[in-house]
């Protein structure tokens, strides 16, 4: 292979890929389009996620710990009552003075509490090791693609249509696997319909008790709407902001929400925390959503807002926009944007197709690597390049949450922003999880081997010198993780 | 998870979402009159419900918009009486004990020039300064200092921007240098290791040279903290409690004041905490709301103290991106709405008072009969602070800061 063809492999590493890895550049060959389109032929899915639990099992799982929690703590509670009832009667033949006995009920009153906590903490929260396992699972496929561009897509999916583990713990990772990666490379609008009707999301943005004013439930409860799910989905999820939609349409398309919520917990042991469409919560009759009537009167009205929706041709500007902004530039060339917007409304939103011909544009290969990584991208592409392929999931979240990009925690449904002035300033607190890094895997990994073998010395001659000259193998792995060459795509 | 579970944050306490963004040199007008002014902003994300937060328990209406939900002085606990109108949410006695002592103010009825209800558009005029979103990448704090004639570096060492791990926020981005602070939890890399990667990135990347750069000079402050304690093996992740909140606002505004009050720091920060996004439960007498002012609260107290000597010129401004509805949703939460408070506090202001022009709260009263509607344009309170306590122009604000707002006149008055 010449030299050029071997920087551009590696550029497609980088800018599309999980970063190189031992064999990988070997793989890509002489044609990196090609790779990168062959690998999306493949199936996303996880074998490995057979021996994790769906996002209903999850559900139920957290749901039956929560009540065994409650009603311990309460056996414990009275437990305690009466232990001190028993205790105090038989101490006191004569009755305590009206202040001795306010002290003894408060004294009481904490034991009592003590005792219940002490036996709810006795049940560990089983959302935790889900959520590692969840994070495991999902980490090490990146760590084992061959070039990483599909995965690359989940990831940027799964922060489009981002929940939060601090909402949901357990259902985080099934929710990706479930709704995002089954959908990534099909069209816009079942990929939508997906994560729109998944329980993870409806519980995220607050639409599982949300209910119509002249709903069944509405009426006896004298509760009503919540607009949340609306607003995000027409701001964030598809049309994007500014893009015309009114108040008024932000409050019927949240009526016609109504009534998506899940199966609630402890009813049936095999049910539960699957969505399901409750008719006693959703608005009757029709509504206007941007001009136009919706008069099913069912989850079918959803489904058709959605799909319009995902037709609006502010979607397709919306999502190319985003795309490319993710993967080529921070201010993409308009050029490139158009072209991929107008892929996504010939195709009636293949995502496939949007993807290939961003990658088919010359447009998406050119200039040199500006984009900065995010903290994610750039840990995944530090662990590949010592030829690691499974993680500690505890050590690893802990490294993203110190980055500012903790997994499937985003701050806001807005998920993690993908510009340069966002993430610069975190490059300090980067050194020092290199360092960190370099640390654990001097003892069998050499970086000269990674710039010759993994990056087929294609690194700055500045950053070979620097690497070449430190004073420990730690020193040179970490410069060399810090270089621009691994920060930069 | 669980569905009963409401934990007192509904979104990520990001790490480093508290901050702190600081400049690193002294206004020089201020310098000549002989004082040595520091200020703070805190940015709240989310859109903070100002009705909760300062309830006007002697508008007629209060009761019957809000019920049984409503922040009421014989409620349990009972709210803190601020005037015959006004009353503090019970979640903040420090606050109400400095607003007792004249050094804490409340601005309620305000808000920015945004009339739409997107956080993320809301947060760009906040913080931008501009009257629509999408206009600028500067924010008008970072625009006021790069006006502000210097009176030399407080550290001859100067500073560019600094970042340790993360999101800058936008009212401090910008040319005017700044430098960053996060809790820390890592052990740095040796002196040696940042030099060379320093040397490296001056060779091959200006960008990353400038911010780690910045990094370096601002560890090299005397006692500066954040060197950290090694990685947590601590398995705890999980959602941050209540008690996680308070000590993590604490910490991070405790840090700020450390930084603001050294003779050597900084005079000028801006921090940003998450979580104000209360469409569910939104428990502002008990619950989600009232933890998380309580949370706040404490930030106050912990900067009054760390301020130490230099609390008498500090002025500390709390703002958020708009207000929520006037009436609780069908969630016993509250949407995106758009009149709120902003809260001021520190031993500079003239303060004992509630800035007001009340709308009322009945239907016709309220904006687009749901939200409180909006009667005080926060950038008057802004320019009133950064005019009299940092002693930028009237000019300049009118033109460069807040662009087109040549007709919002500076709140006078709010500084001792």
């Amino acid at each position: 292979m010449s030299d050029s063809v071997k920087a551009k492999a590696v550029l497609a590493l980088h800018r599309f890929g999980m970063g190189p890895r031992p064999g990988s550049i070997a793989a890509i060959g002489t044609d990196p389009r090609g790779a990168l389109i062959a690998e999306l032929e493949r199936p996303l899915l996880l074998s490995a996620a057979a021996n994790l639990p769906s996002s209903a099992k999850a559900f139920r799982t957290v749901a039956d710990a929560n009540a065994r929690r409650t009603a311990r703590a309460k056996q414990a509670q009275q437990q305690a009552k009466k232990q001190q009832m028993a205790s105090a009667s038989a101490a006191s033949e004569v009755p305590p003075q009206a202040a001795t006995q306010g002290q003894a009920q408060s004294q009481e009153k904490d034991a009592a509490e003590m005792a219940a906590k002490q036996a709810a903490d006795a049940i560990p929260d089983p959302g935790r090791p889900i959520y590692l396992q969840e994070a495991k699972l999902r980490t090490e496929a990146a760590l084992a693609a061959d070039i990483g561009f599909a995965e690359r897509l989940v990831w940027f999916w799964s922060n489009h249509f981002c929940v939060s583990a601090n909402k949901i713990q357990s259902m985080s990772g099934a929710y990706e696997r479930e709704a995002v990666r089954a959908n990534a490379l099909g069209r816009f609008a079942d990929l939508l319909l997906a994560v729109e009707g998944h329980p993870a999301m409806l519980f995220y943005l607050d639409n599982l008790e949300s209910m119509g004013a002249n709903s069944t439930a509405g009426i006896n409860r004298n509760r009503g709407l919540n607009e949340n799910i609306a607003r995000e989905i027409m701001e964030l999820h598809t049309l994007g902001v500014r893009t015309g939609y009114t108040q008024d349409d932000v409050i019927s398309f949240a009526n016609v929400m109504t009534g998506w919520t899940l199966v609630p917990p402890g009813v049936d042991p095999q049910h539960g925390g699957e969505f399901t469409f409750n008719p006693r919560l959703h608005e009757p009759g029709g509504q206007t959503v941007i001009g136009k009537r919706y008069e099913q009167d069912d989850v079918e009205q959803g489904r058709a807002v959605l799909r319009d929706l995902a037709a609006h041709p502010a979607t397709a500007t919306h999502v190319a926009t985003k795309l490319a902004r993710h993967f080529i530039a921070d201010e993409p060339p308009p050029a490139l944007v158009a072209q991929m917007a107008k892929t996504y409304r010939d195709t009636e939103g293949d995502l496939k197709q949007v993807a290939i011909a961003m990658i088919s544009s010359d447009d998406a290969w050119g200039g040199p690597p500006s984009k900065l990584k995010r903290p994610g991208e750039w840990v995944i592409g530090m662990v590949r390049a010592a030829a690691i392929t499974a993680v500690d999931p505890v050590r690893y979240t802990d490294g993203q949450q110190l980055l500012g990009e903790a997994l499937w925690r985003p701050p806001a449904p807005m998920g993690y922003p993908d510009d340069e002035s966002s993430w610069i300033d975190g490059v300090g607190r980067r050194l020092d999880v290199a360092n960190y890094f370099a640390e654990h895997v001097s003892g069998m990994t050499d970086p000269q081997a990674i710039i010759e073998d993994v990056c087929a010395s294609q690194i700055a001659s500045e950053v070979k010198q620097a690497v070449g000259r430190a004073e420990s193998r730690q020193q040179a792995l970490a410069l060399l993780f810090m270089s621009a060459d691994f920060q930069r795509r | 998870m669980g569905v009963v579970d409401h934990l007192p944050t509904r979104r990520e306490l990001l790490v480093g979402s508290g901050a702190l963004f600081a400049w690193s040199q002294m206004p020089r007008i201020a310098r000549a009159e002989g004082r040595d002014p520091r200020l703070l902003v805190i940015v709240l994300r989310g859109a903070l419900d100002g009705l909760g937060a300062v309830a006007p328990v002697g508008d007629p209406d209060w009761i019957a918009l809000r019920g049984d939900r409503a922040v009421v002085l014989d409620g349990k606990p009972p709210a803190l009486p601020l005037d015959s109108f006004f009353a503090l949410n019970p979640a903040m006695p420090n606050l109400h004990r400095l607003y007792k002592s004249g050094k804490a103010a409340i601005v309620h009825a305000a808000a920015t020039p945004y009339r739409e209800r997107s956080h993320f558009d809301g947060q760009d005029v906040l913080e931008s300064g501009m009257s629509k979103p999408g206009i600028t990448a500067s924010g008008w704090l970072n625009r006021a200092l790069a006006a502000l004639e210097s009176n030399g570096r407080v550290d001859p060492r100067g500073s560019l921007a600094l970042g340790i791990g993360s999101v800058t926020p936008l009212v401090v981005r910008g040319r005017a240098p700044v430098m960053t602070w996060v809790p820390q939890k890592l052990l740095p890399a040796s002196e040696d290791t940042q030099n060379r990667l320093l040397d490296l990135y001056q060779h091959t990347d200006p960008k990353l040279a400038a911010v780690l750069g910045a990094r370096m000079k601002l560890a090299s402050l005397s006692g500066a903290p954040g060197a950290g304690e090694a990685m947590s093996n601590d398995p705890t992740l999980a959602p941050p409690g209540i008690a996680r909140v308070r000590a993590y606002f604490a910490e991070a505004a405790g840090a700020a004041a450390r930084y603001l009050a050294r003779p050597e720091g900084p005079r000028v920060g801006a921090m940003g905490f998450v979580g104000w996004d209360t469409h569910i439960a939104e428990g502002a007498a008990s619950g989600q709301l009232y933890n998380l002012l309580g949370a706040l609260d404490g930030a106050f107290a912990a900067i009054e103290t760390n301020m130490g000597a230099a609390w008498g010129e500090t002025v500390v401004t709390v703002v958020t991106e708009f207000g929520r509805t006037a009436r609780i949703n069908g969630t016993q939460g509250t949407d995106h709405g758009t009149g709120t408070v902003a809260f001021l506090i520190g031993g500079g202001l003239a303060g004992g008072r509630v800035i007001a022009d009340w709308p009322g709260l009945k239907p016709a009263q309220l904006l687009e009969d749901r939200d409180l509607k909006p009667t005080t344009d926060l950038r008057a309170v802004l320019k009133g602070l950064l005019r009299d306590h940092l002693r930028v122009e009237e000019k300049v604000l009118a033109e460069t800061v807040f662009p087109g707002s040549a007709d919002v006149k500076a709140m006078g008055g709010l500084v001792a």
